[in-house]
């Protein structure tokens, strides 16, 4: 479980030192304000255009070269700001494998620094909502307990009661985030990708977010009981009953009854 | 030392006996015989699982605070701090974080609940199939019913008992259930819950069904369950020297006395074992009980998933018509009031009724003690078959968001597949069992007549081939040709000599049907004269092959002893 958790920040460690030096860039105001809504556009103009050529060697094909989407085949992404970028490209969803009826994570296709240059680039045709700071998505400046209301009130009945994953109707699915980077659940729920709806900071606010994130990141300490059996609830544990207890059990009955005859 | 330990015991069980004249009835159980097979062993484990419900359930009502009071959580869990509970929740966390042991015992009682059920559910299984509820145990049939019924009232009221929001939100769906029944629902709602649901109310009265009510009656059905055994007797697996007016098998004491001590450790063992490893029911997961918040993956224990599952398929709309009625102002819930009480209802009441059944379909009124295979009852095997898959098909769309999850499939698609399922699934998997059994009797036939295929060929002087068949032995042709052969009931017509209509013709009808479905096809046991004219018929090739085949067999051994010298003389 440590592991996860070693690997979770470790991960996130690149971009968030990238995060910072934009901030630092950009003067306080920034750090001070970071309104999604109005995002700023700190990168540079050479990370613009790299992005642009990017976006159209990768992205252009569903999106269109001016990003603006087709119609059944690929949304709009003008104003999804650079956090939309950095969550879909950052896990792997973007570019999508094939039509389905969701994207799935898989191997991200991007280095760190092209991830931001598209998002740069995608961010600099709207205001959209901004990757968060590392002080934002921090799981030790969290409340835990707060984040245990708000996440069953606001994100267990797809997710779980501990962010295991769940099913959605006709295939799509609600991922299990227990092996989510701070910054992507941040961002996922910033931009609300794919089925899921958009918690904006009226609805959520940035310190619950955070909270949330707190509570996500304490599963990673693993379940006091014992193995989790996929945190799924009742049914795992009935066919856990009926297999390995039952299976154990009567498996034995044939060993005593043996030893008689 | 020997001498003085056993002439201590000698006097104690002297001084008992003299006062109790126990003596007769200790004798009486111990000389008890009882036949062996793993299978009389399952129900044991129903019974081993439930003293480990007890013993644990004493340690948690220690610890367990049955009350609705609100208190803000003080304790060591991070993610519980200062949120308001429930005392029930609150102590079901103390139990679990700050009693030592507390957690293992949690999870002791919770998994042995677990495997309770499903060890009642698997031995009702081994004596449906083997016939053991036929006359005279149809009573214990029928003990054993309610001792399952009330085995999920108990894991229900249990499992409600932490408050947590899992538990909360089945208690919501009883809730339903009790308030779709139609006149009364409301005011049994609201007499359960001592006013608007949840209340304040419903977790002391849970508590008290749970730990005194539901124990009470197991306790005491499981003794009538017992006595009835040993008043009956215990079955056995037919065989030969076995019939139905004796019993063959070892003494109670010692063998099983000591096979049955040590089994119930085995069992306590191996609950133990899955408990310390496996988390179950985590409530800190799901955080103390609030009627908003419904988590994915919010399920009952598996032994009332079925109940899910129907409440899940049931459809909204039904031919172009609304499953919910509005009469005069009144709601009609019949898309609740079925699927959650009516079939239920029915798929019990045929299990409960299932002895009286067959019953009628027989016509025997003889006591059966030697079990049935199986395979000699097409019909029967088939009926148990078939509810296993209607019972299954209902517990994996109980599941249906787990298993689409799972296998990466559209949650709809599964649900509309199950809907036709649950119609089309348990004839089809009936049928297939009836066939699979009607041709393991005819195979049954095939090797009684012929005998074992003994894969030496022979061929003689003049040619011909033939394979040797070696006879079957006194009890393999035992177990094949001995079993109950019934034919359709024969009824008398339906008009007497005087042309007058009878009285119970149509009862009698309704019976010769029922025993046309159930023996119309079957497979006859091989007769005496059958066995007598194959035999006649095989002594023209067989015995004659088989001395041949012998004696080929010895030539050959020589001619491989004279290679291997000829062989070692080689190499060396």
């Amino acid at each position: 479980m440590h592991s996860i958790a070693r690997r979770r920040h470790h991960r996130a460690a690149p971009l968030l030192l990238v995060l910072a030096l934009l901030a630092l860039i950009t003067g306080i105001a920034a750090i001070a304000a970071p309104t999604p809504a109005t995002a700023t556009t700190e990168a540079s103009a050479e990370d613009v255009a790299d992005g642009e050529r990017l976006f159209a060697a990768n992205c252009a094909s569903c999106h269109g070269l001016d990003a603006q989407g087709q119609d059944g085949v690929a949304p709009s992404l003008v104003g999804v700001g650079a956090a939309a970028v950095d969550f879909q490209v950052g896990t792997g969803r973007m570019p999508m494998q094939a039509s389905g009826p969701q994207a799935p994570a898989k191997p991200v296709q991007f280095s760190d620094e092209q991830i931001a240059q598209l998002a740069a680039w995608v961010a600099s045709l709207g205001a959209g909502p901004a990757i968060p700071t590392a002080e934002q998505v921090d799981p030790e400046l969290g409340d835990a307990a707060n984040g245990m209301l708000v996440f069953r009130t606001n994100c267990a009945m797809c997710h779980g009661s501990i962010g295991g994953g769940g099913a959605l109707t006709q295939g799509k699915f609600a991922p299990s985030l227990l092996e989510t980077t701070p910054t992507h659940i941040y961002e996922a729920m910033l931009t609300g990708p794919q089925s899921m709806p958009v918690f904006n900071d009226a609805n959520v606010t940035p310190e619950q977010k955070r909270d949330v994130i707190a509570y996500l990141d304490f599963q990673s300490n693993g379940s006091p009981g014992g193995l989790s059996l996929g945190a799924i609830g009742p049914v795992s544990e009935g066919m856990w009953a009926w297999i390995v207890l039952l299976g154990l059990i009567i498996a034995s009955t044939i060993w005593v009854g043996a030893r008689s005859s | 030392m020997g001498t003085k330990l056993n002439s201590a015991a000698a006097g104690t069980a002297n001084y008992v006996d003299e006062r109790t004249s126990i003596g007769g009835f200790v004798k009486f159980f111990a000389r008890k015989l009882f036949p062996d097979h793993w299978s009389f062993m399952l129900g044991e484990i129903a019974l081993y699982s439930f003293v480990v419900l007890l013993l644990s359930g004493v340690f948690l009502t220690a610890f367990f605070v049955p009350s609705m009071t609100e208190v803000h959580y003080e304790g060591p869990f991070a993610t519980m701090h200062g949120v308001a509970m429930t005392e029930a929740f609150a102590s079901t966390l103390k139990t679990s974080f700050e009693v030592p042991g507390g957690l293992l015992i949690r999870q002791i009682h919770h998994w042995a609940a677990l495997l309770f059920l499903a060890a009642i559910m698997v031995h009702m299984c081994r004596v449906f199939f083997t016939g053991a509820f036929r006359k005279p145990r149809e009573l214990n049939w029928l003990v054993g019913f309610t001792l399952m019924i009330l085995g999920l009232a108990a894991g229900f009221t249990g499992y409600s008992l932490p408050d947590d929001v899992l538990s909360g939100n089945g208690l919501r769906i009883i809730d339903g259930v009790i308030k779709g029944v139609p006149i009364i629902g409301t005011y049994i709602s609201y007499w359960l819950f001592g006013g608007e649901y949840p209340g304040t109310d419903i977790i002391p009265r849970l508590f008290t069904a749970h730990i005194l009510l539901v124990p009470g009656l197991i306790l005491a059905l499981v003794a009538l369950h017992l006595f009835l055994v040993f008043l009956h007797k215990h079955t056995q697996y037919p065989g030969g020297g076995k019939s139905h007016r004796n019993v063959v098998g070892l003494p109670l004491f010692p063998v099983y006395t000591a096979k049955a001590g040590g089994f119930f450790f085995v069992v306590f063992g191996i609950i133990a074992l899955v408990a310390s490893l496996f988390t179950i029911n985590p409530v800190w997961n799901y955080g103390p009980y609030d009627p908003s918040p419904v988590s994915a993956g919010t399920q009952p224990d598996w032994y009332i998933l079925f109940v899910d599952g129907l409440l899940r398929m049931w459809p909204g709309w039904l031919f172009g018509l609304p499953t919910e009625w509005v009469i005069g102002g009144y709601t009609l819930s019949l898309n609740i009031l079925i699927p959650a009480a009516v079939v239920p209802a029915l798929f019990f009441g045929f299990i409960a009724l299932y002895p009286w059944i067959e019953a009628w379909a027989t016509g025997d009124r003889g006591e059966k003690h030697v079990l049935d295979r199986p395979r000699n009852v097409p019909v029967r095997t088939g009926i148990g078959v078939a509810m296993i898959t209607f019972y299954v098909i209902l517990v994996i769309e109980g599941s249906n968001d787990i298993v689409a999850n799972l296998f990466h499939l559209s949650l709809n698609d599964i649900t509309i597949f199950f809907q036709w399922g649950v119609f089309i699934l348990p004839p089809l998997a009936f049928w297939i069992t009836r066939r699979i059994c009607l041709g393991l009797q005819r195979k049954d036939r095939e090797l009684v007549l012929h005998g074992h295929e003994t894969g030496t060929i022979v061929r003689y002087e003049h040619g011909e081939y033939i394979e040797v068949h070696e006879p079957l032995d006194e009890q393999e042709l035992w177990l094949r040709v001995s079993y109950e052969n019934y034919t359709p009931l024969e009824i008398a017509p339906e008009l007497n000599d005087h042309g007058v209509a009878r009285k119970g013709y149509r009862w009698d009808r309704f019976k010769q049907a029922l025993s046309r479905f159930y023996f119309e096809e079957r497979i006859e046991p091989v007769t005496a004269a059958e066995l007598e004219e194959a035999r006649h018929h095989h002594d023209e090739h067989a015995p004659h092959g088989l001395d041949e085949a012998a004696e080929a067999e010895q030539a050959d051994e020589r001619l491989d002893a004279e290679w291997e010298q000829v062989d070692g003389g080689a190499k060396k």
